[in-house]
């Protein structure tokens, strides 16, 4: 299969507008004859389905919490990057490119990231005009903060909870479209089939999870943004229904799935508590700008404080070691996620942990020099030029409440400790998933018609994301490339009339729906799914986690298909198929996980190097950074789907060209 | 931090098959319970008991678990998302119950939100009231004016995302002895009202939300405050203030 990227031809800050300028058009009298399907309504999917209701398109949105505002774009706390340039600070949407090429270890497309940056301001004029209450300063202009990997301060945000109101956002302009009949939303709905006629997608097949029913839905474009599939390792900082099968249906039916191995550990997430632990919680990256994250020198300490006979406050400063600082002085504690965690990683398995868990796995994130910074600044902004310490303190802390308030108080919450007096203690956990359905620079997938944008695409964060990038990318591909791209598409179907949902090929993707859920529900077995998919979550996060070895991958591979043998035998569902019932849900869902996390160790072991999220421990320098192989590994890798056995998924490569940034080692030292 | 223990509890808790059906409290027995555990992961272990007892398990909404997604609900010992304040129930944590404790579980009751399955239930009407009029009317041109060409105080920005906050999770009308949804309306209009960019429709939103949300069947209020007490956000009775005021000026245009 060769893949065509359909990247434009001409310079890079050229490419988005002259390709815009040629793509093809429908006319407002012919939109309103052409269906278009949306699965997921976060960032990615509400702002595609406003913008397409918008235009004048027959838009149905599907999502499966009860209502579209609940998608888990809504739980990203930190920001939105854009390149304004609005603090002076040498920023342009150049930058924002090579920030982000660079920090995605260059395993990310040139065209497809210009574009990205390209947009960037138009999507916080927009979000501005929508009402969003981003943070500002008082001269009422709006705030900026720094974020990881880069040296400007472009990330906007909202106090922890910029997702949730870029998200608000984006529901609301849906909502306005619901509201006027352009869109209409199908909540509590999963999507369990994609639809495929002469080729082209044309329909998917959808559960009603409330009562059951299977639907028929068509149209003469389905897009899919469903999100990322960081739930494969059960624990991660994915909301508990965030699932891969909307994605994983539409590669099933022959949508290639693009570097499933790469995978971001976030590294500042609170630590694990016990077995009965359900999901990880974040702690945003943007509280890297004000901690500073170090374990003790020396190993007694370590030991005495998981002991519970030391306190962190207790240790002195040339007892700690600030080693994020200490290995990256020019990026310091704000170096990018992946380089964070495994730093971290390094210093739990050296024996320096903190938390007295099982594995001793924990770091501490300190905010006593910052309280003194802020309070000393805040106090000197009141005219008071000589503050005692205990007024530096207090305003110190006000400081902090203000910028991380929710943040402070849902670690609080978590943990029974207050991060103002004490060290946060955090450790890295699965966040967020690069990997994705293999699309074009139209995000187009290799089935005609079937569109992926957001998290579920693979296109423009390489082998490592940046932090405040990710809800930049949702907005844009929603907002300001589907329109256009999608349009493109549809301008070929204005002749083709409404798609009949009576043909064999919807009666067979229903029969096939079907006949699923039929056999879990009569399997006889006798473990819950979640069982399964803790088992699942251990092999991903022992194997397939922050470090990776050919061992290791080979043995997940052979552990997960054994499993995926073993789950389809030994497990329970409860309930039957025409209710409410999400165990079958889940079962549905772990089902996909199980092939992906095959998949995903595969990917692992055939990319022989180290590359952003993705290390080999193999592949490594004298000093433990990543060893890139460009000669061999700069493409894409895109994964054909064979049939049952996993290990029958046959590799296809898109080479990567870099032709307007220089390829280099990636240095933030 | 008070190390984690393990308790042993009884639940009691509603289980109605389906909308339809006429619903009745089941009691449970639960061991082990670690205090570190959340509360939805207590009920996830109730669940696995059950399932390993070929027994039907509790459904219940929940999703983000980290107080955001406003999808979890629940009323616990007769309060909307349990004893702690500022909390939804995905964030209370079983280190704020005791050994041998009984905890009463039920869904939200509210005309409103009629009840889908054991503790699920439907809260479309939010939705349609959003739908209604909670929106700008901007479309997505990518060609507004600059982000920084109308400047907002700073003060106004802060209430406006405060009010903003609301994550819809309808605390404010369970909790509500008349199921007003005054607060949950009055947020978002507040969020409108205090921005520029919402002025322009101001009349029209709040005439067109206060109308959906009649329509819909939510009570009135009646200033009791119940609902500024448990909304796990902190939302601020003000805002219902704020809507009135809106609401009057509305209807004397």
């Amino acid at each position: 299969m060769k893949l065509d990227s359909k990247i434009p031809e001409g310079p890079i800050a050229e490419k988005w507008t002259n390709h815009k300028n040629h793509l093809k058009l429908v006319a407002p009298n012919n939109r309103p004859k052409i269906d278009v399907i949306v699965v997921g309504t976060g960032l990615a999917g509400a702002s595609a389905a406003a913008s397409l209701g918008e235009m004048g398109y027959n838009v149905k949105a599907f999502c499966f919490q009860d209502s579209p505002r609940r998608a888990h774009s809504i739980a990203a706390q930190g920001g939105i990057n854009a390149a304004k340039n609005y603090q002076n600070d040498g920023d342009s949407t150049y930058r924002l490119f090579y920030d982000t090429i660079k920090g995605g270890d260059y395993r990310a497309r040139e065209a497809n990231v210009h574009r990205l940056a390209e947009v960037s301001a138009n999507i916080i004029d927009q979000c501005v005009a929508q009402g969003v209450p981003f943070a500002r300063e008082y001269g009422g202009m709006l705030d900026n903060r720094s974020f990881g990997g880069t040296q400007v301060q472009r990330t906007f945000y909202a106090a922890g909870q910029t997702g949730q109101q870029l998200l608000l956002g984006a529901y609301s302009a849906l909502s306005r479209q619901v509201g006027l009949g352009r869109v209409q939303m199908f909540n509590r709905h999963e999507m369990l089939d994609l639809v495929k006629v002469d080729g082209k997608a044309r329909g998917i097949i959808a559960r009603n999870l409330i009562t059951g029913e299977l639907e028929r839905h068509s149209a003469h474009a389905v897009i899919i943004a469903s999100g990322g599939y960081g739930n494969v390792y059960f624990l991660s900082t994915n909301a508990m229904g965030s699932n891969v099968t909307a994605a994983w249906k539409v590669h099933k039916r022959g949508a290639l799935f693009s570097n499933p191995c790469f995978v971001q550990i976030h590294p500042t997430c609170i630590p694990v508590h016990g077995v009965n632990q359900s999901k990880l919680t974040l702690m945003s990256e943007s509280l890297r700008n004000s901690g500073r994250i170090w374990v003790p020198k020396k190993k007694e300490d370590a030991e005495a404080i998981r002991a519970g006979k030391l306190k962190p406050t207790q240790l002195k400063e040339e007892d700690r070691d600030y080693f994020l600082e200490r290995r990256y002085p020019a990026f310091g504690n704000l170096v990018p996620r992946d380089v964070a965690s495994r730093a971290a990683k390094e210093r739990c398995d050296e024996g320096f942990g903190i938390e007295a868990n099982d594995t001793n796995e924990g770091v501490y994130l300190d905010f006593s020099t910052e309280i003194q910074n802020k309070g000393r600044q805040a106090a000197y902004a009141q005219g008071n030029h000589n503050p005692s310490a205990e007024e530096v303190t207090k305003l110190g802390k006000k400081w902090l409440e203000e910028k991380y308030g929710n943040l402070f108080a849902m670690y609080e919450k978590i943990t029974d400790e207050n991060p103002y007096e004490t060290p946060m203690k955090i450790y890295p956990a699965v966040h967020y998933t690069m990997g994705g359905v293999w699309v074009d620079y139209n995000l187009q997938s290799s089935i005609p018609g079937c569109f992926v944008a957001g998290e579920a695409n693979f296109s423009d964060h390489g082998a490592n994301r940046l932090g405040a990038s990710a809800l930049m990318q949702g907005l844009a591909d929603g907002y300001f490339v589907l329109p256009y791209t999608v349009s493109n598409y549809l301008a070929d179907e204005i002749r083709t009339g409404k798609i009949s949902t009576d043909s064999p090929e919807f009666a067979e993707a229903e029969d096939s729906v079907r006949a699923s859920i039929n056999k879990f529900l009569g399997n006889n077995g006798s473990k819950s799914v979640d069982h399964f998919h803790k088992r699942l979550g251990l092999i991903m996060w022992n194997k397939v986690g922050m470090a990776r070895n050919e061992k290791g991958l080979k043995e997940a591979i052979a552990e997960i298909a054994a499993l995926k043998d073993e789950f389809y035998k030994e497990v329970y569902v409860p309930g039957s198929a025409d209710e409410l019932n999400p165990e079958l849900e889940k079962a549905l869902r772990v089902a996909d996980f199980m092939d992906l996390g095959q998949l995903m160790a595969m990917d692992a072991l055939q990319r022989n190097e180290s590359c952003g999220g993705h290390f080999r421990e193999e592949y490594q320098d004298a000093e433990g950074e990543t060893l890139r192989d460009d000669d061999n590994f700069a493409f894409v890798s895109a994964w054909e789907y064979m049939g049952y056995d996993i290990s029958k998924e046959m590799l296809h490569k898109e080479e990567l060209k870099y032709e307007f940034i220089k390829i280099a080692a990636r240095n933030y030292k | 931090m008070s190390a984690a223990k393990n308790i042993n509890i009884t639940l009691k808790i509603w289980r109605q098959k389906n909308a339809k059906a006429k619903g009745q409290i089941e009691t449970y027995k639960l061991d082990n319970v670690s205090t570190a555990s959340s509360f939805l992961e207590m009920l996830d272990q109730l669940n696995e008991q059950l399932i390993n007892e070929k027994k039907e398990p509790v459904a219940f909404d929940h999703d983000c678990r980290e107080g955001i997604c406003g999808m979890c609900s629940l009323y616990i010992n007769g309060r909307a998302h349990g004893p702690d304040t500022g909390t939804t129930t995905c964030q209370l944590h079983m280190r704020k119950f005791n050994d041998g404790d009984t905890i009463y579980i039920e869904p939200w009751r509210s005309k409103a939100f009629p009840v889908v399955k054991d503790l699920v239930v439907d809260r479309s009407a939010f939705d349609r009231i959003q739908q209604a009029g909670g929106f700008v009317s901007v479309n997505t041109s990518g060609r507004t004016i600059d982000a920084n060409a109308i400047p907002v105080p700073k003060h106004d920005a802060d209430r406006a995302f405060e009010a903003a906050a609301c994550i819809g999770c309808g605390a404010c009308v369970a909790t509500c002895k008349n199921g007003s949804a005054m607060l949950f309306v009055g947020a978002k209009v507040s969020q409108y009202a205090l921005l520029p960019q919402g002025k322009v429709e101001a009349t029209q939103r709040v005439l067109n939300m206060v109308r959906q949300m009649d329509e819909e069947g939510f009570g009135n209020c009646t200033n009791t405050g119940a609902c500024e007490v448990e909304c796990p956000k902190g939302i601020s009775l003000e805002n219902i203030a704020r809507m009135n005021r809106e609401y009057l000026k509305a209807s004397l245009k």
